[in-house]
C-alpha cells in the first residue's frame, strides 16, 4: 500500500496492471504475517509473562461491562434497550475493535516512529510501510478483548428471545467483520494523520477507545448530532448500531435514512478507500518534508 | 594530492580523476564512473513559523544547495562537514527516504525516489544513532526477518551470515535480544543486517559514534575487508575524523548545504592551509626563536616552545637547523587536527 512510489502502473503484456497491485497486496499481507508471526515467537518465549498480560488486558475490558451490569442493577433499561440488548451492542463493538486493535492498533505508532526516526529505517526495506508498523510488536494479548467481548456477545445471544435465521446470522457475522475493517480504517486514517501532527496520537484515541465505548452503550442516550456525526463523519454507528437495529428487529429511533441498516459492508470498502489515500497522502508528505 | 580541487570556484565537478563525459559515456561506463551520480541536486524545506497570535509565517530553507558529485563503482568516501551542513538529508535522498526537489540523482543506474523498493535492494544502510534492528529480538530472529524482507536465497544467506560472523566476532550475540548488546555489538549487528543481501553500496551514517577503541578498529578493519574483497562501494558520514584517515582516500566536504572541497584527504589538508606543528624541548628558557625561515613560534612555555610551519614542508631542514643553533633537548612533531583544517575551510 505504501508503494505509491512505484512507477505509475502500466499494463503489462500479461494485463499487468491488476496482477501487479494483486502482487503487491499479497507481498504486503505476507510481509505483515511473518513479521507479526516472529513477535509471535518472541513474546512465547516468556510465558508466564504473556499469560499475566492476556489476564490483566482480559480484567481491564471486562471492567468496562461490569459498569454496565451496576447500572443495570437501579434500571430494567437503557434508552429503551434491554440488558441483552445492550449487551449484543457491548459484543459487537468489543469484538470488532479488538480484532482491529490487534491488527491494526501499532499503526497509531507513526507520530513516535517519526520523532526518533526510525520511520526512516522503515522506508529502507523493501517491504510497504503499512505492512511493517503495523505488524510491529504485534501483541496477542489483545485477544484478552476480544476473548471477553466474545463472551459477553454469546451471553447476548443465548439470551435475546430471537429466531436465528441464516439472514440473522449473515448479519451478525457481517457486523464484526465490517465493525473491525471500519475500526482499522480509523487507526490507518489517525495514523496517517500524524504524518502532519505527530502528537495527534491522543486524538485518535478518542476515536478509537472512545469510539468503542460509545458503541458500547445504545445510541438513543446519546444526542441527535453526536449520533448524526458517527453516522456521517466518521462512520462508527456502522460498525454496530445501525445493523443491530436490524437484527434486534427494532426500529430506527433516530429517524435516519431507510436502508442505512444493510449499508455497512459498502460503507467498509468506503473507509478502505478513504484510508489508503489517507495512508498514501501522509507518506508522500513524509517523505517531501521529512519531519 | 594532484586531483585534489576546491570546489566553488569550478563550474562543474564532473566524476574523480577527470572522468568527464559521463553524459555520452556508454551503459558501462555509467555503471562504473557514476555508480552514485548526483548533479545539481537541491532540497528546499518549507518551514512555518508562530508569527502571531494566528499568522504563520512560512520561510524556505535550503538544506541541501545543488551539490554534485560521483562515486566510481568500489569507491570508499568519506562525506563530512558540521552538524546542519546538509549530510543527513543528502543520505536521505541518495536511500530514497526523501524526495529531491531538483536535480538529478542515480545510485546503482535507479532513480532512488521513483524506485524506492528496487533500489533498496541493492543498499545497505546503518544509521549510527538508532538500530534498524528490532529491539527485543535475538539477532538471529532479525535476521531471519531481514531474510524474508529481501527475499535472500537461503544458501547466499547463510553463507553472507557466517562471514560476517567470522569477521564482526558476532558469534556469541547470535540468540541475546538487541536491547541487551552493548553499543559495539550492536552496530557490529547492525552493519551485519545491512550486509545479509549483498548490496552494492553501503550507506555508513556515523558507523563508529559512541564506540570504545578496540570496537571501533573491529569496524574499521571489517569495513577495508568488505571493500576490498567484495567491491562494496561505501559512502560514510563521521564526526569522527581517523575513521576517514583509515578509511577513505577520498573526501567530499559540504557545509550550509553545499560542496566545499571533493579530493583526496592530503589535498584537504593543503586546502585548508594545514600546518603541522614542532615542539621543541630547550635545555633553558628562552626567547621566542625567530629568524627560522618558513616557521613561526606560535606558544612558548618555560623552555618548551610551539613552532608551526606548513603542512607541506619537510621538517628535516627546520629540525637540523634547530639542533645546530639551540641547545636542543627533545623534539615531537604533531600532525595536523583535520578538524582544526576543516573549521579553518568553514571560517574562510
Amino acid at each position: 500500500m505504501a508503494e505509491a512510489d512505484r512507477r505509475p502502473l502500466v499494463a503489462g503484456p500479461d494485463g499487468g496492471a491488476f496482477g501487479a497491485v494483486l502482487g503487491r497486496a499479497i507481498w504486503a499481507v505476507r510481509a505483515y504475517c511473518f513479521i507479526a508471526a516472529m513477535w509471535v515467537r518472541s513474546t512465547m518465549a516468556y510465558r508466564t509473562s504473556f499469560a499475566i498480560m492476556l489476564a490483566a488486558n482480559f480484567a481491564t475490558t471486562a471492567l468496562d461491562f461490569a459498569a454496565i451490569m451496576i447500572m443495570f442493577g437501579q434500571v430494567d433499561a437503557l434508552g429503551g434497550f434491554t440488558l441483552p440488548e445492550v449487551a449484543f451492542l457491548y459484543g459487537t463493538s468489543a469484538v470488532a475493535f479488538g480484532l482491529s486493535d490487534l491488527l491494526l492498533g501499532s499503526a497509531e505508532r507513526v507520530g513516535r516512529r517519526v520523532r526518533d526516526g526510525t520511520m526512516d529505517v522503515l522506508l529502507t526495506r523493501p517491504v510497504p510501510v503499512l505492512s511493517q508498523l503495523a505488524a510491529d510488536r504485534f501483541a496477542l494479548r489483545r485477544l484478552g478483548r476480544i476473548v471477553q467481548g466474545s463472551l459477553v456477545l454469546g451471553w447476548a445471544v443465548s439470551r435475546l428471545e430471537l429466531e436465528w435465521t441464516a439472514g440473522r446470522v449473515a448479519l451478525l457475522a457481517s457486523m464484526v467483520l465490517c465493525g473491525t475493517v471500519i475500526f482499522g480504517c480509523v487507526f490507518v486514517v489517525g495514523g496517517a494523520f500524524q504524518f502532519w501532527a505527530q502528537d495527534a496520537s491522543e486524538v485518535q484515541n478518542a476515536f478509537t477507545y472512545g469510539g468503542t465505548t460509545l458503541l458500547q452503550y445504545p445510541p438513543t442516550v446519546f444526542g441527535r448530532e453526536l449520533v448524526r456525526g458517527v453516522t456521517f463523519v466518521v462512520p462508527l454507528a456502522f460498525v454496530n448500531w445501525l445493523p443491530a437495529l436490524r437484527v434486534l428487529g427494532r426500529d430506527d429511533p433516530l429517524g435516519l435514512p431507510d436502508g442505512l441498516d444493510l449499508a455497512a459492508p459498502a460503507v467498509a470498502l468506503l473507509c478502505c478507500a478513504v484510508a489508503g489515500a489517507a495512508w498514501r497522502a501522509g507518506l508522500r508528505s513524509y517523505r517531501s518534508t521529512g519531519s | 594530492m594532484s586531483d585534489a580541487r576546491a570546489v566553488g570556484d569550478e563550474e562543474d565537478a564532473s566524476g574523480p580523476d577527470g572522468a568527464c563525459g559521463v553524459d555520452t559515456a556508454g551503459a558501462a561506463a555509467d555503471a562504473d564512473a557514476g555508480f552514485i551520480d548526483v548533479r545539481e541536486l537541491t532540497k528546499t524545506f518549507t518551514v512555518r513559523r508562530r508569527s502571531g497570535l494566528l499568522r504563520r509565517t512560512a520561510t524556505s530553507v535550503r538544506a541541501v544547495d545543488g551539490i554534485s558529485f560521483a562515486l566510481r563503482r568500489g569507491e570508499m568516501v568519506g562525506f563530512i562537514g558540521p552538524n546542519g551542513a546538509g549530510k543527513s538529508t543528502t543520505i536521505k535522498m541518495l536511500t530514497g527516504i526523501l524526495t529531491p526537489s531538483t536535480g538529478r540523482l542515480r545510485v546503482a543506474g535507479v532513480d532512488p525516489w521513483q524506485e524506492r523498493t528496487r533500489l533498496v535492494r541493492r543498499i545497505g544502510v546503518v544509521f549510527g544513532q538508532r538500530t534498524t534492528l528490532w529491539w527485543d529480538l535475538p539477532l538471529r530472529d532479525s535476521y531471519a526477518l531481514v531474510r524474508r524482507m529481501y527475499r535472500i536465497p537461503r544458501a547466499r544467506f547463510e553463507e553472507n551470515l557466517a562471514r560476517c560472523v567470522e569477521l564482526l566476532e558476532l558469534g556469541d550475540l547470535l540468540d541475546v535480544p538487541v536491547r541487551q548488546l552493548s553499543l559495539g555489538q550492536r552496530m557490529r549487528g547492525d552493519i551485519t543486517a545491512a550486509l545479509l543481501h549483498d548490496p552494492d553500496v553501503l550507506y555508513l551514517d556515523e558507523p563508529t559514534i559512541g564506540l570504545d577503541v578496540v570496537s571501533k578498529a573491529r569496524v574499521r578493519r571489517f569495513l577495508t575487508t568488505l571493500n576490498a574483497e567484495l567491491g562494496t562501494t561505501v559512502l560514510l558520514t563521521t564526526h569522527d575524523l581517523s575513521d576517514i584517515e583509515h578509511l577513505c582516500e577520498r573526501v567530499v566536504v559540504i557545509d550550509q548545504g553545499r560542496l566545499l572541497y571533493d579530493g583526496s584527504l592530503g589535498g584537504l589538508q593543503e586546502a585548508g592551509r594545514g600546518e603541522r606543528t614542532l615542539v621543541v624541548d630547550l635545555e633553558y628558557e628562552m626567547p621566542p626563536i625567530a629568524g627560522l625561515e618558513g616557521a613561526r613560534t606560535v606558544r612558548t612555555e618555560g623552555p618548551r616552545q610551539w613552532l608551526a610551519f606548513p603542512a607541506a614542508a619537510s621538517a628535516a631542514p627546520l629540525v637540523s637547523r634547530l639542533a645546530a643553533e639551540y641547545p636542543l633537548v627533545d623534539l615531537s612533531l604533531r600532525e595536523p587536527a583535520i578538524e582544526d583544517v576543516i573549521a579553518r575551510m568553514y571560517g574562510g
